[in-house]
């Protein structure tokens, strides 16, 4: 494993191993070491074309717990309209020896472009492409979901998680429904037909247009952010009736299993895709999301560059 | 020295059939038979080299005036001959637009001065491709370019009203009115074929519908108001259907396919190279099946190659921000060629057929498409049938390299290329 692009680049064994992985490097600092000298004299950048704070802090401190040196490259706006093409860029990155590049970027294809043009040798690690993939995101998910649900297990077997929203835009999404269906959890996306992408049928997930009924089934539940520009553009009447449709709220969430967890990628819109109460309440496992986002891209750092691939 | 006083090409296979010597003098075929007597003409051995008439393209983007760094109409018509074009079509979609009588002469004449390929402008329908009042086609057809053919090509006429006195308006002077078919609503933002593999790879989707949704209705607009449609780049499964289904209902409407949409699947795209970039966008397989049945069959009626030159940035990019379109016009018989061959009914007369004599027909190139017969202007390809080529964009004619073909082998070469008597092309190079 070179690059990470897609969750299809990850075999089924591989992921497992990422998952283990953080599994590990989260006993070691919770024992005290809060940074491991790793990947000390590497030099990571951070390659940044869309605003996502949360995405780029996670992976610098991941680094920066390995040791790594991180660089962040900030390039705001799209690559045509202003400033150097993608392609210069990496070449730049390339001639100051990186030795791994974590992109974000608008363009869906992105990040496999870095990966396979031959612009650059570094690693490459998407951290989101247009409408494409999020694999870390979903790594991390997957991470959440084995602590609370199959602790003691590699594969998740017997588990049922819905995903419900906005499919057709969403990376996070893409990347859910690959690694968790390749891990053996059946999946169950729910959404209004609008928010579904043309043949979604094909993929390894069951599809439903009402989440009522779906409630009780599920022992994860992951709601999807609804993306300001989708509120006027006839995917759905109303944000209200959106709400009241798909939002998850205290009602629904109590007609989940006891066991069941909620969550949530990050930035929610409260009020929207998920109430307050539901949120904060007890079943939410969204700020340990976060908390998981580092340990997972730590291991997927450590896996990818430090040559823990090859032990 | 005394410049040889016509072209005797030896042993050629007439449309790939008989073996015939054929005379040229004076710009016209004079006498066609086995072993003709040299009379002081340039001698051409063309054995077991197939002569059909040269190819007439409907479609070809030459990019100048404005965009000189993509093309210029010199080095497309040095394209367009060493793809064994004796004439193209140039669509309008240049900067200024050819929406008035100045800017299509100016095609003309430059494509005269060029003096490889016959230039026929293509004439915009509406001002500035906007898609909101028609431009002056008047002016157009009565200039000294003689428009024939109109087209908003790169954008659709979607307007109802306005492609409905489109249509009827050229019927002043015989035109035809050729569409994009691209509903815009349906395609905001549309990067490649709606489909399994699109929602995939995070694109947005162009349907089938958005093409197949302006094809049924420009067909009953021209069936209402009487006049003549042709439709750009067919590129799906649905489009072939319905224009059959226009066909034997006697609805005036000719349709073109390109040799890429002919060859080529959505499946290319999974890399996001965008040199596989094109609007229409490459489709599925059962489309390009239902592409090729429809061509041999006669339901489309021409392959066009849609030639769309970019600059190397314009394709070395993110995919979404990507130019859309490829070069054709030096690779089209050969990709034509191979998606072609084994079509039930195809021959070397279908492909003139489709190539040659029913574009010239459809743009009203009379001097073009013409059976190879004594009497008729000596516009004249010939073709190796068994040689391949690999192509190597950097060896094109044309300024651009954005060809979807490179490393590719394709089979059959154009040698030679003679339009009016004169050798344009000679032994797969530009005569000077």
């Amino acid at each position: 494993m070179k690059h990470l692009v897609s969750v299809a680049d990850l075999t089924k064994t591989e992921a497992i191993r990422i998952l283990d992985t953080a599994m590990q490097l989260d006993q070691v600092t919770e024992h005290g070491a809060k940074k491991l000298p790793t990947l000390r004299g590497r030099t990571v950048v951070n390659l940044f074309y869309e605003d996502s704070t949360r995405t780029r802090l996670s992976f610098e401190l991941a680094a920066k717990r390995l040791s790594a040196d991180v660089i962040t490259f900030s390039a705001k706006g799209s690559s045509v309209s202003k400033g150097e093409s993608l392609k210069d860029t990496a070449l730049t990155l390339q001639a100051m020896g990186a030795d791994a590049v974590i992109i974000r970027h608008f363009a869906s294809g992105a990040a496999h472009q870095m990966a396979h043009t031959g612009w650059i040798k570094a690693h490459i690690i998407n951290a989101g492409d247009g409408t494409h993939e999020h694999p870390t995101q979903a790594l991390l998910d997957a991470y959440t979901i084995r602590r609370h649900l199959a602790p003691h297990r590699q594969d998740f077997e017997g588990l049922t998680v819905g995903i419900v929203g906005d499919v057709l835009h969403s990376r996070v999404a893409r990347s859910n429904i690959g690694l968790l269906s390749a891990l053996g959890a059946k999946v169950i996306v729910v959404g209004p037909p609008t928010l579904m992408p043309v043949g979604v049928e094909e993929w390894p997930c069951e599809i439903r247009y009402q989440l009522d009924d779906s409630l009780p089934e599920l022992d994860a539940i992951m709601m999807l952010r609804v993306q300001q520009e989708r509120m006027n553009g006839s995917f759905f009447p109303s944000v209200e009736e959106y709400s009241r449709e798909y939002g998850l709220n205290r009602i629904r969430a109590s007609r989940l299993p006891d066991h069941a967890v909620v969550m949530h990628p990050g930035p929610m819109n409260r009020g929207v895709e998920i109430t307050a109460e539901v949120a904060d309440g007890h079943r939410s496992v969204i700020t340990e999301q976060v908390a998981n986002g580092v340990i997972v891209r730590m291991a997927v750092l450590y896996l990818l560059i430090g040559g823990g691939a090859h032990d | 020295m005394t410049e040889p006083s016509g072209i005797l090409i030896q042993q050629a296979l007439l449309y790939g059939e008989s073996q015939v010597d054929i005379r040229i003098s004076h710009g016209v075929i004079t006498e066609i038979g086995a072993d003709l007597e040299p009379r002081g003409e340039e001698i051409t051995p063309a054995h077991g080299r197939v002569a059909l008439p040269a190819f007439v393209d409907l479609h070809t983007h030459l990019r100048e005036p404005g965009r000189e760094d993509a093309e210029t109409i010199r080095t497309g018509s040095q394209a367009a001959a060493l793809g064994g074009f004796s004439a193209v079509f140039a669509m309008a979609n240049t900067a200024p637009v050819a929406d008035t009588a100045g800017v299509v002469e100016q095609v003309f004449r430059l494509g005269q001065e060029a003096g490889y390929v016959d230039v026929f402008p293509i004439g915009a329908v509406t001002v500035g491709l906007a898609g909101e009042r028609l431009a002056e086609m008047g002016a157009m057809a009565n200039s000294a370019a003689h428009v024939r053919v109109f087209s908003d090509d790169g954008n659709c006429v979607s307007d109802p009203l306005l492609m409905r006195r489109a249509l009827e308006y050229v019927k002043t002077f015989g035109g035809v009115i050729a569409q994009h078919a691209q509903e815009p609503r349906l395609t905001e933002g549309a990067q490649m074929n709606e489909g399994e593999l699109s929602g995939l790879l995070g694109l947005t989707g162009w349907p089938a519908v958005a093409e197949e949704s302006i094809i049924a209705r420009d067909i009953l607009l021209a069936s209402h108001v009487k006049s003549r449609l042709h439709v750009c780049h067919v590129s799906t499964a649905g489009s072939v259907e319905l224009i059959k289904w226009a066909k034997s209902h006697g609805i005036n409407v000719t349709a073109e396919v390109t040799p890429h949409h002919l060859l080529l699947t959505e499946d290319l795209v999974r890399n996001y190279d965008p040199v596989y970039k094109v609007n229409p966008p490459l489709r599925t397989n059962a489309d390009v099946m239902a592409l090729r049945k429809g061509l041999a069959e006669g339901t489309i009626d021409i392959v066009a190659t849609d030639h769309a030159p970019h600059p190397h940035e314009s394709k070395d990019c993110e995919w979404n921000y990507a130019a859309f379109g490829m070069l054709g016009l030096e690779t089209a018989l050969g990709a034509v060629t191979l998606a072609m061959r084994d079509q039930v009914g195809w021959n070397w007369h279908t492909l003139a057929q489709r190539m040659s004599i029913t574009p010239a027909n459809i743009g009203q190139a009379h001097e073009h498409g013409r059976p190879l017969e004594v009497g008729e202007i000596a516009n004249i390809v010939l073709i190796d049938p068994i040689a391949e080529r690999i192509i190597d964009p950097n060896k094109f004619a044309s300024i651009s390299r954005n060809s979807p073909y490179a490393s590719m082998s394709l089979p059959t070469v154009v040698t030679d290329l003679i339009r009016r008597g004169q050798f344009i092309v000679r032994g797969g190079e530009l005569c000077a």
